[in-house]
């Protein structure tokens, strides 16, 4: 016998992880799709990946730096902190809302053919993170014009971009499962992000925080993301906090595992719902 | 060899329906306090769910619905197995299960053999993206390789017929290019067994015709296994080996294709006296138009099941439709007992002028059936109603049954032959007339073993020999 498959209630928990491996390749393929559409004869598609964080860069300068004349890290420029905050809110935000969106968007897939349904949400972060690589080359053309060297530092920017991905995915997973049973749960989502902006130290630095809050503080996981960033890209000027962080990345862990479960709950009846 | 290649074995699927107990004909209004009320209890139960992770349902009470119950049957290597049965049997679960879409309740299923399944032309299809793109989108989405998609593209494209468009976005396709690529692309994977629902169903006829000769050719020439479910019945009694009728979830009959054909039309044939109500809650349709009577009837008389040809018959079709739709097609097939379709008819197949419009509301219409076309034998009306090129409505199988008598006859000689010595699907009584050369050929003035059809368009006589000499 070639190939056996046995299908049974409960069978596919057991394959989960080696089922996802088999289909890596739908993964590359729906991440390109979703990339060519969004890239597809607009010019715009990459100018709208820039507009919308270069402007809040500028409008946070101006209030907080300027009006509420916050301190800087160190002797960074403000704009340039400011950036180096915004850049991972920007991956973390709309990888969380495309996430959430996507299984929805593409019902007549789910309803259609099998394949694991991870790999829907996990393929539109892979839009988030283009967007974010042309952020990244706009801080590099700021960092240019304000003449500042980053150090060996932000060599270890890699793992605080992992670090966002996964803030991201889980979250975003569970939302993407409340979304399928919810249709009204969209609306709460631009909420979450517009709320989340605020909370997080994106357009100040998270050193004007109360010592006594700190730790607290750090209970949002971008807290100890966003730190990380500045830490690697600002150089020496911006200190990293390692308890702030540790609790970060225990949040961001726990959500990752609780967004994986929640899914994995109910992708079983995804098809039955849409 | 003859190992099951498919075995199903006490197959359930249980879905959750919510009902909500205020909705009905009792009530004319729902109070907000009401409202508020039940919300926040639902809200309270939800919240439960969405804690414990349980399937949420809508509404107050919830009923279990059993979609398949306890199916169980064989496949064997190389068999061609058509599945039919009423809207709502159980067909598509039974398909979504063994594509492993949804997981069923109780019960397994053992497939040997790479399965690929097609329950849509085109799924995933992206209307931005060219038909080049959209050819590895899907094939993968399918379940090739890009390698094996790479090694047939030609092929693929050669099929469809779409060289000269592989760049230009599916958006701009005609629809038939659309689906001439799209099922090009699922004409090309090579798995062992093959799932298909209702494609047959889209497209042209000529479409229907292609894939309908390469399902038959792939399973003869590579000993394929087939599994499809159709609402063709022709097509399922030509082409299956096999046929497995289902109704409410359970396998009612299976076997040869043409007395399960049967057995389904005469089970479907529940209606016979003229007329076929549907309530609310069960008419077939979606939210926009739904359904509600098809009833037939001879000159503005009471609907009969039994009617007589030498009087005009009307079929006639009430539906509820809300807003405006646009391209909305409503008609039905009529059938004879054996499936076989006589004609399809849409009140769109008028001039536009004539179109009837559909009215907000209540719309009853009716099409009339000349008398004298009908022969004797039993008849079904299945309603068809669609959206032009969009979708289909309602597409519901010999809800009607209605039997004609053979009475317009005007010959003593038809009327001295039995019913058995009246063959054919129609009978309507064709014009005879002498040849205007006939005089001729007797008068020897043209010669008799050939034939003349009669002067053409420019006036110039054809001859057609109709020797045997040929």
């Amino acid at each position: 016998m070639p190939d056996l498959m046995i299908i049974e209630p409960g069978r596919r928990e057991r394959h989960y992880w080696s089922d996802l491996w088999r289909y890596r390749e739908l993964f590359r393929v729906l991440a390109w799709r979703d990339l060519s559409v969004r890239y597809k004869q607009t010019v715009i598609g990459v100018l709208w990946a820039l507009i919308r964080p270069v402007l809040t860069v500028l409008v946070f300068t101006i209030i907080f730096g300027r009006i509420a004349q916050l301190p800087t890290d160190g002797t960074a420029p403000y704009a340039l902190m400011v950036f180096a905050g915004m850049l991972p809110w920007t991956f973390f935000s709309n990888g969380l809302s495309e996430a959430s969106n996507s299984v929805i968007n593409s019902g007549s897939l789910i309803t259609k053919v099998y394949f694991p349904r991870l790999i829907v949400p996990t393929a539109t972060v892979v839009v988030a993170f283009v967007d974010f690589l042309i952020n990244f080359c706009m801080l590099l053309l700021l960092m240019v014009w304000y003449q500042f060297m980053p150090d060996w530092r932000i060599l270890v920017l890699p793992a605080f971009i992992l670090l966002a991905f996964c803030a991201s995915i889980g979250p975003g997973l569970w939302m993407t499962a409340l979304n399928v049973k919810y249709r009204d749960f969209r609306y709460i989502i631009p909420f979450i992000v517009q709320f989340g902006l605020y909370v997080s130290p994106v357009g100040f630095s998270s050193s004007v925080v109360p010592e006594q809050w700190r730790l607290l503080y750090s209970l949002n996981p971008m807290v100890g993301v966003i730190d990380g960033f500045r830490w690697c890209i600002l150089g020496g000027q911006s200190e990293l906090y390692p308890a702030g962080l540790a609790i970060s990345v225990g949040v961001i862990g726990f959500f990752l595992w609780f967004g994986i479960h929640r899914f994995r709950k109910m992708e079983k009846s995804f098809a039955d719902l849409i | 060899m003859s190992d099951p290649i498919i075995t199903v074995e006490n197959l359930s699927k249980r879905y959750l329906v919510g009902h909500s107990s205020g909705e009905g004909g009792s009530d004319r209004y729902t109070a907000l306090r009401d409202v508020l009320a039940r919300e926040a209890r639902n809200f309270a139960r939800k919240a439960v769910d969405v804690f414990r992770g349980r399937q949420v349902v809508e509404g107050d009470e919830i009923e279990e619905f059993w979609a398949l119950k306890n199916v169980s049957f064989e496949v064997k290597r190389g068999e061609i197995v058509g599945i039919i049965g009423r809207n709502g049997a159980g067909k598509s679960t039974l398909l979504k299960i063994l594509s492993r879409i949804t997981e069923p309740t109780d019960g397994r299923v053992l497939l040997r053999g790479r399965v690929a399944s097609l329950l849509e032309v085109g799924t995933g299809f992206h209307p931005e993206l060219t038909g080049r793109e959209n050819i590895f989108l899907n094939g993968a989405i399918l379940g090739m390789t890009q390698r094996e998609i790479r090694k047939k593209f030609d092929e693929i494209v050669a099929f469809a017929e779409v060289e000269r468009f592989l760049d230009t976005p599916v958006k701009r396709y005609s629809s038939g290019m659309y689906v001439r690529l799209a099922f090009s692309i699922a004409a090309h994977l090579e798995p062992e067994i093959l799932i298909v629902d209702e494609v047959l169903a889209v497209g042209d006829v000529n479409f229907q015709k292609k894939s309908l000769g390469k399902m038959h050719t792939v399973a003869a020439e590579e000993n394929r296994t087939v599994l499809f479910v159709s609402h063709n019945l022709p097509a399922v009694q030509s082409m299956c080996d096999r046929a497995i009728l289902l109704d409410s979830g359970a396998i009612v009959t299976q076997g040869a294709p043409r007395s399960v054909v049967k057995r389904y039309l005469a089970q479907a044939q529940s209606s016979s006296n003229g007329e076929r109500v549907w309530s609310r809650d069960t008419a077939p349709g979606n939210e926009n138009v739904t359904l509600m009577a098809v009833r037939v009837f001879s000159s503005e008389s009471e609907p009969s099941g039994t009617l007589d040809s030498d009087q005009d018959v009307y079929v006639e079709l009430d539906f509820i439709a809300k807003g405006e739709i646009h391209n909305l097609c409503v008609g039905f097939d009529l059938t004879n007992s054996e499936g076989v379709t006589l004609v399809r008819t849409y009140q769109t197949d008028l001039a536009p002028e004539r179109w009837l419009p559909v009215q907000s509301g209540w719309n009853r219409w009716r099409c009339k059936i000349p008398k004298g076309l009908l022969n004797h034998g039993d008849f079904l009306v299945s309603p068809r109603i669609g959206i032009f090129n969009v979708a289909w409505i309602v597409y519901e199988d010999a809800v009607l049954q209605f039997r004609v008598n053979l009475r317009h006859g005007v010959s003593p000689l038809w009327h001295a032959l039995s019913e058995a010595n009246h063959p054919g699907l129609i009978a309507p009584i064709l014009d005879w007339s002498e040849s205007q050369f006939a005089s001729q050929i007797r008068s020897g003035s043209l010669v008799a073993n050939s034939m003349t059809v009669g002067p053409n368009y420019d006036g110039r006589s054809k001859k057609v020999n109709c020797g045997r000499s040929s």
